[in-house]
């Protein structure tokens, strides 16, 4: 598979691996949700994870940045790294993990406080502003990456939560980059969304992509093929195979693959 | 769906089938229609219930909003009032002979009929003319205008509940009473305003007199105490249980008997109240203190249950949005779940406070059922509350007394309605939608 990946990465600009997943394994009290799964997820690119419904694709996404770790029966076997280092070892703080790698839910979650409020609150918890105009700016410049600033400017202050469901999708985005993460988990983004406001986020992606390492949740192929360079295919908590967007929906290696890919299983 | 396949044979049954559903349908609406009946009988009921106990209430109680009173010149003679004798002096002689005046042809030199006389009057009467000298002894040899309660007999008669038919041995007043009475009245000096001493005097002997002040002040401090403790306490508590304990065995053990505490009768805790807080602490008997703190206990429960009812109504999505950010549990439980639970936290706790305002039984354990004439100073004063009161005036034998309790019940339903209005419109206003 390594060799696969270093043929796959011909082409396109990618530098180094971001994160390093070894060994990953979860369980749920006795169940368990992910066997064995290990991958690299490279900076700067666009992951996709995909699969069919319960095979552990949102919950290894999870475990990218300890969300898991909020659920008591919740345990995480393995090693993950990021930067190479151990994003599990006791001396990490989930907290300060969770700065680093920002994630964005399925169902748009704005807090109800107003747009400003809610761009501002990842950077005010961390103290990422030193005055009133600094953060400003950070507000400005996260709705601008999250392309919603030409839509907002003039009503900052207005709830988050009056948003079209299509436009508070992208502030929480926003809210996402306030912070300044290096990675940025993205959890079935659209499937709450009409497909203009996917559009809108789908071209987003794109661009975020220049900045983060994006790992993107997606029932949608479509979606994985049109925002994705690298995809991985998760069954029944396996990691079926991973790969180049373009590889994977063509010449899939694995007959699941293909029959996920074909609409025969899932 | 694999039937379908199966083919013509199956259509007979199909319309027996369709002739099942509609008699069955038949039989369903009628059970359908009878529960709706039913529903509707039992609310039509309820609603019958609560216009009887308001009718009632009001019937009896209507009268003790309004007090007979007689206006009279007082002269202030200098003979029976001497300054330097204050706040001595006879006070009661100067309205007798006011009254006197009144009614001239009355014979007072027998001491019976001067007694009967001065009858008329309240016996707070003689206290309000000396507050009033005691302010101003320059009022000393003046003639002064007073307008003071009559006593409650006559304050019967004039409200109508003395029948004059009944027979004269049977009634309170008799009938030369009657008749000086509508002399008094045929002068004009008889009049029937709206009883402020109901909430401005403390309690009394006489019911013409006696007013909710000191149960007033006492409920407020007694509430006040309550809400001071279990406020904080339930929601810490709350807090801590909803979100920061682990689950396990202690804390199930901890919140099936947080709910059987809410359980509890509250005479039950009044006991408690007696033995811990005035058995052990020493805490002073019949202070609203003490009935504060036994309230707290009964309302914490309440309390909690309802925080740990709005901290769960408080959408997943938003607490991940917040651990997302990489706040920590802290500032995700006080900055975000907190105050989106606060409106339905607020709603639990007036309606508990509600529930120890009108508490009675853990009140009377610790002697806030005392006779006391003075309202308290503070929550260390021995007092009354409204439901003690409300007791009190029902066992005193006083005609005055049985529509003063209406009236009590009345000012401590209004009190009820009011904060449930608060806690409705609290969580009208404050409630968000996702």
């Amino acid at each position: 598979m390594m060799n696969d990946m270093s043929k796959i990465e011909q082409g396109i600009a990618v530098d180094a691996v971001k994160i390093q997943a070894r060994g990953v394994q979860v369980f749920y009290g006795e169940k368990q949700a992910i066997k064995d799964v290990s991958v690299e997820i490279l900076d700067k690119t666009v992951t996709a994870f995909i699969g069919p419904s319960g095979c552990g694709k949102s919950t290894f996404l999870r475990c990218l940045n300890r969300m898991n770790d909020t659920i008591d029966i919740c345990r995480v076997n393995g090693d993950i790294r990021l930067d190479g280092e151990d994003i599990y070892d006791p001396a990490i703080d989930p907290v300060q993990l969770r700065a680093k790698v920002g994630m964005v839910f399925q169902k748009p979650n704005p807090f109800p406080k107003s747009i400003y409020d809610n761009v501002a609150y990842g950077p005010r918890i961390h103290g990422l502003a030193r005055s009133k105009a600094d953060l400003d700016e950070i507000v400005e410049r996260s709705l601008r990456r999250g392309a919603i600033w030409d839509e907002v400017k003039d009503r900052l202050h207005e709830p988050g939560t009056g948003l079209s469901g299509g436009q508070q999708q992208r502030l929480c985005i926003a809210r996402a980059v306030a912070t300044e993460p290096e990675v940025l988990l993205m959890d079935e983004p659209c499937s709450a969304l009409d497909p203009i406001a996917t559009a809108q986020v789908e071209e987003l992606i794109d661009e975020l992509r220049l900045n983060y390492s994006v790992v993107i949740v997606t029932h949608s192929m479509q979606q994985a093929a049109r925002v994705s360079q690298k995809t991985a295919f998760f069954h029944l908590g396996n990691l079926v195979e991973y790969g180049d967007t373009g590889q994977i929906f063509t010449n899939p290696e694995d007959p699941r693959t293909e029959s996920y890919i074909t609409g025969r299983i899932g | 769906m694999a039937d379908l396949t199966a083919g013509p044979e199956k259509t007979p049954k199909q319309g027996n089938a369709a002739d099942a559903v509609r008699a069955s349908l038949t039989r369903r609406n009628r059970k359908q229609k009878l529960l709706q009946g039913l529903g509707l009988g039992a609310i039509g009921f309820a609603f019958l219930m609560l216009f009887i106990l308001v009718a009632s209430l009001v019937s009896s109680g209507y009268q003790a909003f309004t007090q007979t009173k007689i206006t009279l010149e007082v002269y202030v003679d200098p003979e029976e009032i001497k300054p330097e004798k204050l706040p001595r002096g006879g006070f009661k002689d100067v309205l007798q002979a006011s009254l006197s005046e009144l009614l001239p042809e009355v014979d007072t030199s027998d001491r019976a009929t001067r007694k009967a006389l001065a009858g008329i009057l309240s016996n707070g009467a003689q206290f309000d003319l000396r507050d009033r000298v005691v302010a101003d002894p320059s009022l000393i040899g003046q003639t002064i205008t007073l307008t003071v309660p009559v006593s409650d007999p006559y304050d019967q008669l004039n409200k109508g509940t003395i029948d004059r038919d009944t027979p004269e041995q049977n009634r309170r007043l008799k009938d030369h009473e009657i008749a000086w009475f509508d002399q008094l009245k045929a002068k004009g000096v008889i009049s029937k305003p709206l009883n402020t001493g109901l909430i401005t005097n403390a309690d009394s002997r006489f019911p013409e007199l006696a007013g909710l002040k000191g149960a007033l002040i006492g409920s407020f401090w007694a509430l006040f105490v309550c809400f001071a403790i279990s406020f904080p306490l339930g929601i810490g508590a709350a807090i801590y249980l909803e979100e920061f304990a682990p689950r396990n065995k202690i804390s199930d053990f901890i919140e099936v008997n947080i709910n059987n505490l809410a359980a509890v009768p509250s005479v039950v805790f009044g006991l408690l109240a007696l033995a811990v807080f005035i058995g052990w602490f020493g805490l002073p008997r019949s202070a609203p203190f003490v009935g504060g703190l036994t309230l707290a206990l009964m309302t914490m429960p309440t309390i909690i249950i309802a925080t740990r009812a709005a901290l769960k109504a408080v959408p997943p999505s938003i607490r991940e949005a917040a651990l997302g950010i990489g706040a920590s549990k802290h500032q995700v439980v006080f900055g975000h779940v907190l105050p989106l639970a606060m409106p339905g936290i607020l709603t639990g706790t007036i309606i508990g406070l509600a529930q120890a305002l009108g508490e009675t039984a853990p009140l009377l354990l610790i002697g806030m059922n005392a006779f006391i004439t003075s309202a308290p100073d503070g929550p260390f004063d021995s007092a009354t509350a409204l439901p003690t009161q409300i007791f009190i005036w029902a066992d005193s034998p006083e005609r005055g007394f049985v529509s003063r309790t209406s009236a009590a019940i009345l000012v401590l339903l209004g009190f009820l309605v009011t904060m449930n209005a608060i806690a409705i419109y609290l969580r009208n206003k404050f409630e968000r939608s996702w």
